[in-house]
């Protein structure tokens, strides 16, 4: 019998989980990826992954884990998703450990722990500051093995381009393109695991790599797929403001004792200790940068008036920084000449990650028949706000989900009518056409300029601080600037390693996905998480009270205690937005405040 | 001197494909403070005119993380195989040269196919042998010295400095060069990984293998990661030669 075949997308931490899986099961897996799976976004990464080890004599338990990630994601996790993947983390460590991740020891090396943001136990396993690098590589070697043996072929600078499917609106292969040659091909296949990451090039400069551009997930959008929760973008509070990216600072600097702070009367304030005294530095992603922002965008207390804070590491001894954060002090020294053993760091928050994706059901499969979805392109596991370290966690673990859901669902025969050669060929024309297309357009806009302005906007309306007026207003430009699109102009028009043509199919895609998380934010009238929105009164002034704090919409659980659910109208090209139930029956609902220590 | 700084001068050598003739061209763009020379080749994107005013094709080259992690970037500049990524512009003379690194076929002016790389990362087992993805029991406890060591090891990014710098990889010789053949030193260095150890050093024996190492030291002096290459090609050679006389003797 023939092994069943299936595609993944993307070779970062979940779609070469998902591979392994596969082969493991007996299948077989075309793997594509825009690079190297090697050097995929995965290795970025810097801090640890959480697992609840219990080796440092704090008690810690799974359901600690458990509650930290589901009261970090303000109660918008699923939380039997939740439930299973804490479940697993102490196995898939040791699985790490057994392929060679070198992880930092105790000196009786057994693993270390540290801390991490949102959580009062030790629970972060890591390796220096590499942690990403360290298990995309494992899992990329492992990978290899499975090349070798037969049961993985490669498509290495291959572009998804879209699904296809067949007469019954079943996911059966996908149309690529070669990113050298510019071949255009279908390739069947019994499913579609897409594992293609975030989508941080939406907003211009993040700290995600150049490649995450969330093109492939709105591809799959436009096709059908909803996605769930898109407005719940996590902006990192650590990052080095940069012209082409902003370069991440691991939260891992304030878990191994780093002090956020600016000068306050001549000295220095220690404001997240202050205004947190439970958490102090360590309070989750969505608190820290809201209280930066504030800082320095209300209060004008910014390094020079400028949006920026210090991050000290100074204080600690500089051999214990080298082994445990060797990686990010070398990122920070390299990029701005400052050594950050001796004088503070500057950072400011950047958006980051993603907490929603693609929409999926707790086997990984979306809204589209036999298309799944995997990793940090789908919407499971965070909820409103992810906790620090359970990125590769819930990488690493919806590939162990999504591969062998995706070959018990070949075994149930699940997957329908094959491909005609005829529906393939059709498929591959339709991509060839648009590109043919793109490649002659003679218009007066540069891709790249509109994807920047684009970024600008996403920033000033879509990031930390949110307000319908503003939300209103940024839709409005996202439609003129999807209407710009079509004036583009491509300097490019040849048939080898078109870069910018790929480039201009790539940014129609993001704009449609700006549109998504946008309106996505627009709708909920509420704050939670990463989402805050600010009041604004009739006339449309943002409300401040007697002290002239600003005033954020409350977290409602009543109306929107669900699941953002967003699908495309192909007639309007607008995102339509709804919500969906979703479980939360194991832990109670109850208020976040990391001011004061957590109640269970 | 901040007159000077105005404006930065790229010499760009391009190639339109694997089998066309290379040739230069000239760009100038605006000075940014902390500007790199990633950040150059995306102004050039923007705004793709040559110095003298011809409007081409933006340059094509390959990047990702832009953090000196993922290795995408490597190519020479003023002479010198380096992630372009964090080639700060204030500490390069100009005007900048850049070129492909031509140790590897160029696909595209600074675009080059590293695929050889991976291809020996497979000749020397750059893995350990687990029975599979599945829980096992515990993992061993590792000697937090010699994990250490795997530690520093393990950042190689496969970004192929070391070959393009060492004399003895190219089309005089089979030398694999530094990366993969260190990698083979970081699994035997494993508790499970080196059980294989007698695979991997046999597999380092012959065409390519330790022996094109010319000790021109080059790869260390490149390093973007600073891993101590030479050090350990010298263990790898000394394991390799004691292999092949156990070999002998067990013939």
């Amino acid at each position: 019998m023939a092994k069943n075949k299936i595609i993944v997308v993307g070779g970062g931490l979940s779609g070469l989980m998902a591979t392994l899986k596969i082969c493991e099961a007996g299948g077989e897996v075309d793997l594509f990826s825009y690079c190297p799976v090697k050097r995929s976004h995965s290795l970025c990464a810097q801090g640890g992954i959480n697992a609840c080890m219990d080796t440092k004599g704090e008690h810690d338990s799974i359901y600690e884990h458990f509650d930290d990630t589901v009261y970090g994601g303000d109660f918008l996790a699923d939380q039997l998703a939740v439930k299973g993947m804490v479940e697993a983390a102490p196995k898939l460590i040791k699985m790490f450990d057994r392929m060679g991740v070198p992880f930092t020891r105790t000196p009786e090396g057994v693993l270390d722990l540290r801390n991490f943001g949102g959580q009062k136990n030790k629970r972060t396993c890591f390796a220096g500051s590499t942690t990403g690098q360290q298990l995309l590589y494992a899992l990329d070697e492992q990978v290899r093995r499975w090349e070798v043996k037969g049961g993985v072929n490669k498509y290495e600078f291959w572009e998804f381009v879209k699904i296809i499917k067949n007469k019954d609106g079943i996911c059966r292969g996908i149309v690529a393109q070669s990113m050298n040659s510019m071949e255009i091909k279908a390739f069947p296949a019994d499913v579609v695991i897409l594992a293609t990451g975030g989508p941080g090039q939406v907003f211009g400069r993040c700290t995600a790599s150049t490649i995450c551009n969330g093109s492939a997930v709105s591809a799959v959008y436009q096709q059908g797929a909803a996605i769930g929760n898109p407005e719940f973008i996590q902006i990192h509070p650590t990052a080095i403001p940069g012209s082409d990216k902003n370069r991440l600072m691991s939260e891992a600097c304030r878990g191994e004792g780093g002090r956020v702070w600016v000068y306050r009367d001549g000295k220095p304030w220690y404001f997240l200790e202050e205004m947190y005294p439970a958490y102090g530095n360590l309070v989750p992603r969505d608190v820290a940068s809201r209280a930066i922002f504030k800082v320095c965008v209300h209060m004008g207390m910014g390094i020079d008036g400028d949006r920026r804070v210090y991050l000290d590491l100074s204080h600690i001894p500089a051999d214990y920084l080298e082994r445990k954060l060797g990686g990010i002090i070398e990122i920070y020294s390299e990029f701005v000449g400052k050594d950050p053993r001796k004088v503070p760091m500057e950072i400011f928050p950047s958006v980051h990650y993603s907490m929603g994706g693609i929409y999926v059901d707790r086997r990984h499969f979306t809204t589209v028949p036999g298309l799944m979805a995997s990793g940090e392109c789908d919407h499971q596991y965070h909820g409103a706000n992810r906790l620090g370290a359970n990125s590769l966690l819930s990488a690493a673990y919806s590939g162990t989900v999504s591969g062998p859901e995706a070959m018990k669902y070949c075994k149930e025969g699940k997957q329908g009518a094959d491909l005609t050669e005829a529906e393939l060929e059709a498929a591959r024309q339709e991509v060839q056409a648009e590109y043919d297309k793109i490649r002659q357009m003679n218009g007066s806009e540069n891709a790249h300029k509109l994807h920047q302005e684009m970024g600008e906007i996403m920033y000033e309306f879509v990031s930390i601080e949110r307000d319908n007026i503003g939300l209103d207003k940024c839709l409005a430009k996202l439609k003129e600037i999807l209407k710009r699109w079509n004036d583009i102009g491509v300097t490019d028009h040849g048939n080898w390693a078109n870069q910018e043509a790929m480039f201009v199919r790539q940014l129609r895609n993001m704009i449609l996905y700006a549109m998504a998380i946008t309106k996505a934010a627009r709708c909920r009238d509420e704050s939670r998480g990463a989402h805050a929105k600010i009041v604004l009164d009739a006339q449309g002034q943002r409300v401040t009270d007697a002290d002239g704090e600003l005033q954020f919409m409350p977290r409602n659980d009543e109306r929107f205690m669900k699941t953002t659910v967003v699908t495309y109208d192909p007639k309007t090209e607008e995102p339509i937005v709804n919500y969906e139930e979703f479980e939360h029956s194991l832990i109670k609902a109850r208020p976040r405040n990391y001011a004061v220590a957590k109640k269970e | 001197m901040a007159e000077q700084k105005k404006t930065i001068t790229f010499i760009i050598e391009r190639q339109d494909s694997p089998t066309s003739a290379p040739y230069t061209q000239e760009f100038e763009i605006p000075y940014r403070p902390a500007l790199n020379v990633v950040a150059s080749l995306m102004e050039i994107q923007k705004n793709p005119v040559t110095k003298d005013g011809k409007k081409v094709a933006p340059v094509t080259w390959e990047c990702n993380c832009l953090e000196k992690v993922c290795g995408a970037c490597m190519m020479v500049i003023n002479g010198k195989a380096r992630q372009a990524c964090c080639a700060l512009i204030d500490e390069l003379e100009q005007p900048i040269r850049l070129a492909p690194a031509r140790t590897f076929p160029v696909i595209r002016d600074l675009l080059i196919d590293r695929s050889v790389m991976f291809e020996s990362l497979k000749r020397v087992q750059a893995w350990v042998e687990v029975d599979g993805t599945w829980e096992v029991k515990d993992a061993p406890i590792q000697n937090p010295y010699t994990a250490t060591t795997a530690y520093e090891i393990s950042h190689c990014m496969t970004c192929g400095c070391c070959l393009e710098a060492c004399p003895n990889v190219g089309p005089q010789s089979d030398f694999i060069g530094a990366s993969p053949s260190v990698q083979a030193y970081l699994f035997n260095l494993h508790p499970l990984g080196k059980f294989d150890k007698e695979k991997r050093l046999n597999a380092l024996m012959g065409k390519g293998g330790i022996t094109g190492c010319g000790n021109s030291q080059n790869c260390v002096e490149v390093c973007p990661k600073n891993i101590k290459l030479t050090t350990y090609l010298a263990q790898l050679n000394r394991d390799v030669n004691k292999q092949a006389l156990k070999n002998i003797f067990n013939k």
